[in-house]
Order: structure tokens, then sequence, then C-alpha cells
């Protein structure tokens, strides 16, 4: 089995712009609004998901010869619930205060349509190194609009980023009235809708076709 | 394909995923119980600290902890009592082991039963055995969820040192305003208790004064409640009365 880089290189990059699960494929859109409101569980969640979307790819790949069709998305939920009880219990092991704060959230990344989506759509019809390579690629989507949603909340609604101040609140002394409305879950849902309607004018054969 | 499509074939490929996967995740709890123990802990003694406004960023929680002692308290006589178990007591499952607690009759705290046994902690001073605060620990049903909470009793068994819920469901940025450190901070200095002991505190709405009086949460009315009947409970005859008329500050004794 040849490993073309070129092609490694484009199911890595391609999810980023391209074919975004967010805000292209506007999959795993609950999760994007919860864990927003500071950048840092953001970062977990993303480095979360994506470890997740990776081996789940690599390990459903590998076996896909040997999964019967009658109960392949039973076997595929198992293998990403197992991966995501894994992920938890190290996040509460070695990152508590996090994962408290995350609190339902990582267990939701069973939900997540994007793990799933990516173990039908790709891992079950090409090869592990690629799958894994896909996987990596889509958790790298998901980060992307994570980090910006989560940069804009937290920036604009606490005054600070990864917890330092930049915009020092009036509550503290400073000048700067923190806009509540982006601590709220909704608020993600204009930066998200904003982001996808920046992508769109860039991209505008992202854009559905009327009917 | 169609070898894989056997009623025995999707059998053994069902029970080996399920095989390895238990294995898998078994083997990660169990590996990782230590650390995840050591945390949890960790975590409740800096809540206690937060709820005695001992807690400080980065601060050594081991270390603040050399000046708190851990004592089991029987609520009904409000003596001291010594416990087999004493590391793993949880008085959660206590509370729900028919062996262990009782039914509450006048349930105002609306918590069903309570554990016959509590934990609380004693803050003593630098080297004596007197005790500086005593924190409770303390629960009640709001409108979603239950709160759990520590209050901490400065030694005049009546003024509160501090508050701090670590556990709640309630609506975020209504009722989940019980976790505002900008009210909790209205707490400290407040009358719980007058002199005979009973609970005198009321939460208000629109303006407290004196200090008997804390503002309400506004907008979080069962919420609030919650937290009146919290206090109503635990500090009452029922609750850790007993308890506080018994205990002798200054030898640290009851």
């Amino acid at each position: 089995m040849a490993i073309d880089v070129k092609e490694i290189k484009s199911v890595l990059i391609k999810p980023i712009v391209d074919n975004n699960p967010i805000a292209l494929q506007i999959l795993g859109v609950c999760s994007a609004l919860a864990v927003t409101s500071k950048l840092e569980t953001a970062l977990v969640m993303c480095l979360a998901l994506t470890i997740v979307t990776a081996f789940s790819n690599l390990l459903i790949s590998t076996i896909r010869a040997q999964i019967p069709s009658s109960i392949r998305i039973i076997v595929q939920m198992t293998i990403i619930a197992s991966l995501v009880i894994i992920v938890d219990q190290v996040l509460k092991a070695y990152a508590f205060e996090t994962s408290k704060q995350m609190s339902v959230f990582v267990g939701l990344i069973i939900t997540n349509c994007i793990v799933m989506g990516r173990a039908e759509a790709y891992a079950m019809k090409n090869g592990p190194v690629m799958s894994f390579f896909d996987g990596i690629g889509n958790g790298l989507g998901y980060s992307v609009i994570l980090i910006i949603v989560g940069t804009a909340r937290e920036l604009l609604g606490s005054g600070s980023i990864l917890g330092f101040t930049i915009l020092k609140p009036i509550a503290d002394g400073g000048w700067y009235q923190p806009n509540g409305l982006l601590l709220l879950p909704p608020s993600a849902f204009f930066i998200i809708g904003l982001i996808i309607w920046a992508l769109r004018s860039w991209k505008p054969e992202q854009v559905e076709d009327e009917k | 394909m169609s070898a894989n499509n056997s009623f025995a074939r999707t059998i053994i490929v069902a029970l080996a995923i399920c095989l390895v996967c238990s294995v898998l995740v078994s083997g990660a709890a169990v590996i990782l119980k230590d650390r995840q123990q050591t945390n949890a802990k960790l975590d409740k003694q800096k809540n206690i600290l937060r709820a005695a406004n001992l807690y400080q960023e980065n601060m050594d929680v081991e270390g603040a902890f050399a000046n708190i002692d851990r004592k089991f308290v029987d609520l009904e006589t409000g003596e001291f009592i010594e416990l087999e178990n004493a590391e793993s007591f949880n008085q959660r499952k206590a509370a729900k082991d028919p062996q262990t607690s009782i039914d509450i009759e006048n349930d105002i705290a609306k918590i069903g039963r309570r554990s016959k046994v509590a934990t609380v902690y004693l803050v003593r001073d630098g080297n004596g055995k007197a005790v500086k605060t005593i924190i409770l620990p303390v629960h009640a049903k709001g409108l979603f969820s239950t709160l759990y909470g520590f209050l901490a009793i400065a030694a005049d068994k009546q003024t509160v040192v501090g508050l701090k819920f670590y556990e709640q469901g309630e609506t975020a940025g209504l009722g989940g305003e019980v976790e505002n450190p900008s009210w909790l901070a209205k707490w400290p200095g407040k009358k719980v208790l007058n002199q005979q002991g009973e609970p005198i505190l009321q939460l208000v709405k629109g303006g407290a004064s004196g200090e008997t009086e804390v503002d309400a949460l506004s907008g979080a009315t069962w919420t609030t409640a919650g937290v009146q009947n919290m206090l109503n409970y635990w500090l009452s005859e029922n609750g850790f009365g007993p308890f506080l008329s018994r205990l002798d500050v200054n030898k640290g004794e009851a």
C-alpha cells in the first residue's frame, strides 16, 4: 500500500477551508456552542475531538473488512464510545479543573456527528493511514472554527484570552465594558453564522444551489 | 462480503469488539483511578478552603490543610464520634443507606433522608486546640438540582465566615448565580444564628439591610428559597444544632 504524500496533504488541508465540518457540513454545532465561552475549554475540546476522530477512523478502517454491514453502525458507536470514555478518564486524571468545566460535553463527543460522519463516510471505504489523517484533518477543521469562536467570545465577553486580561473590564478599574451576550451560547450561533457568510463570500462554490 | 454477514460471523464480531473495548475502558479506569481520586480530594479541599476564605490561587492546598481537622459528628447528640471507615466515609452514600441514615420528618430542605453522621471541618488556630472556624457541609434542593456547599462559621457560632457551593445544576445566569463570587462575597460577617442558636438569617428581595439579611438572587426565587431552607434545616435542632451548642470552641471538643 503506497502512501501518497500529496493525498495525505489533501485530506489534512481540505476539511479546514474547502470542506469544513462545521462551516460547510454544519455538523458538531452543539458542542461548538457549549464549550467556546472560554478559549481554554475550546482548545481542550478540539484536542479531544481530534484524537477521538483520528483514532476511531484508524480503528474502524483497520477492521472495516470484518464488520458485518448489519451491525456496522453499532460497532462504530462502540469503538467511538470506548475512545471517548478513555479520553474523559485521562482528562479527569490530568486536567481535572478543565474537565469539570466541560462536564458532559466530553462524553457528548460520542454523539458528535463529525466522528460518526467520518467513520461512515470515509473510514469504511479507505485505508487505515488515510483514514487516520482524514480524522486529524476534520479535527483541525473543527478546531479552526472553535478557536475563532472561542477567541472572539472570551475576548469580547470577558476581555481576556486564555485567562490573561487584554481589555481591562470596568469592574476591575479598566475601560472595557464586557459584552455579556458573548458568554451565552446563542452568541456562538451568530459568530458561526458570520464565519459561514465570510467563507462563502470568499469561496462562492460552497453556496448551495437554489432549488 | 456475504461471508461477513452470516449470523455466526455477526455474533463473533460483536463479541470480539465488546471484549476488546471493555478491556480498554476498564484498563484506563483502573490505571487512572488513583490520580483521579487525588484530584477529586484536592478539589474538595480547595472548596473547603474557599468556604473558609483561606484559598489563594496556586497555594499549597495540602499544607493549608494541616491546620484543618476532619471530624465526624453524630447529628442526633452532637458528639464527636470515631468511625472505622474514616478514610472512605461518604456522607452522600451514607444518606442513601437505611442503616446509616434517617428519614427526615419535617423535610424543609427537601432532601428526603440524611446521614446520621456528618463530616465537619475545624480550622484550628496556629498552635492550640482552639477552633477558629467551623466548616459544615450543607445541601438542599433548589429548583432543578440539589445544591451542595460548605458553610463556614466563626468561633462565636453566629457569624458567617464564608459560603461556597461546589455542585449545583440550576439555570445558568439565574439560579446558577449561587456560585457567583460577588454574591457569595455578601455573606461573610452576616449572622446566621442568634444567641440561642436559632437560624435567623433571611434572604430578602430588594435591599438587604443589617447583619441578618442577605440579598436574594434576582430571577431565582426557588433557588433562593432552597438556600434559605438549607440554612434553616442544617442549622436547626434537626441538623447541626446539637453539635453547635455542644462544641467547646476553646478546647475544640464536642
